[in-house]
């Protein structure tokens, strides 16, 4: 019996926090943001984090936004230090899931601006899910690098990024064949 | 099975998997020789363009430190975060950031005309150069720092560029000493290249 208080206990300690709070039953978008762009750039992304208290398994299937021609749901695949961009149809959000699009990963490709995104400006974005229909966002612009929402404006620290943060430097000596060569073409 | 056979079986194993380990070995070197010795010799000549037509080659910046990264101005995720992290970077660096250039060389030429590179990279910090050149002088800048870059076209959109997403660091005397992940903290490639300046002063 010990035993099993014990483990419930450690069990609650890992869950994240979130998990912890009353549950609610509702689908949420918060933390919706985007990098300012840089003078004369025609893409953007927004990043954004989904929480689904809902019962059931959800998925993004749409965006749109009328600050970019197109709007599109992409990832970043890390290929050995090659990274590709690739759209996806759709991001899926399971039953009490929370999903984060951020730097480095998921995110929604804005491909032809309407305007340059400047920081403090914010524009209307329309996530339309599976089952939970369309939510209106509102997208706040923080500065051309932000890493985000948390640093507006400011330099140093890189919230949710802190397990790429720990990737070590490399000496040139260490590569030897390994991952960047055998690519070229 | 004898003990005697079962011992002559796991030696026979083992010589196939060091022979097939060996013949994987020969077949890696055959095709990369730059990476045979396990040294790489990468960082060599260039010549590129900045902003305003003005000629750049390895030789512009011989005695200054050089945070390197290739990239595209049509990348909405993995530039602006590395470019960050180099702005970040030669803040964190105070005063040693006189000694440090950075230089942002686009892998996407047909777009990114000198003007373009160079007004981009102002949002992250001005000090950083952005460079372009003829499809044939990005190709031979990238093949020196054995970056692989390839273009891919979209349904109706622009077309993207996969790249190899690296911030790579080279001595005043142009030889190419560390790399870090395009993701990386400015304030680790600040702190590295510290220590580095400090091992050869």
């Amino acid at each position: 019996m010990k035993h099993i208080v014990f483990l419930a206990l450690a069990l609650l300690a890992v869950l994240p926090a979130h998990a912890q709070k009353a549950p609610s039953s509702t689908l949420t978008v918060e933390q919706v943001w985007a990098r300012a762009t840089p003078g004369g750039a025609k893409t953007g992304a927004v990043y954004l984090t989904v929480v689904n208290g809902t019962g059931s398994d959800d998925k993004i299937v749409a965006v749109s936004t009328p600050a970019a021609r197109e709007a599109q749901l992409h990832t970043m695949i890390d290929d050995n230090g090659v990274m590709k961009m690739r759209e996806l149809k759709s991001i899926d959000v399971k039953a009490g899931a929370t999903v984060t699009l951020k730097p480095g990963g998921m995110h929604v490709m804005l491909i032809g601006l309407a305007k340059q995104l400047k920081p403090g400006d914010s524009f209307p974005l329309t996530l339309e899910f599976e089952k939970g229909g369309k939510k209106e966002l509102t997208v706040a612009v923080t500065k051309a690098g932000a890493m985000g929402m948390g640093n507006m404006g400011g330099m140093g620290n890189t919230p949710g990024m802190g397990n790429m943060d720990n990737m070590p430097g490399h000496d040139m000596g260490s590569m030897g064949g390994h991952g960047m060569g055998g690519k070229q073409n | 099975m004898t003990r005697r056979s079962r011992v002559l079986f796991a030696f026979g194993a083992v010589l196939l998997i060091l022979g097939a380990v060996g013949a994987g070995l020969y077949v890696q070197s055959w095709l990369e020789p730059s990476a045979l010795g396990g040294r790489v010799s990468l960082g060599g000549p260039f010549t590129l363009t900045r902003a305003g037509g003005v000629t750049v080659t390895e030789s512009t910046y011989r005695g200054k430190w050089l945070l390197v990264y290739f990239g595209y101005t049509y990348c909405p995720d993995a530039c602006p975060t590395a470019l960050n992290a180099i702005a970040e970077a030669m803040v964190k660096l105070g005063p040693a950031a006189a000694n440090v250039q950075p230089l942002f060389i686009t892998v996407d030429p047909a777009r990114d005309t000198p003007a373009v590179v160079g007004e981009y990279v102002k949002a992250f910090d001005p000090r950083i150069v952005g460079l372009t050149g003829t499809e044939g002088q990005i190709a031979a800048v990238a093949k020196e720092y054995q970056v692989y870059y390839k273009r891919r076209d979209t349904d109706g959109g622009p077309y993207l560029m996969d790249h190899t997403s690296l911030i790579y660091v080279v001595d005043p005397a142009g030889k190419l000493v560390r790399f870090f992940g395009g993701s990386s903290s400015g304030e680790r490639i600040a702190q590295h290249l510290l220590e580095l300046m400090n091992q050869t002063s």
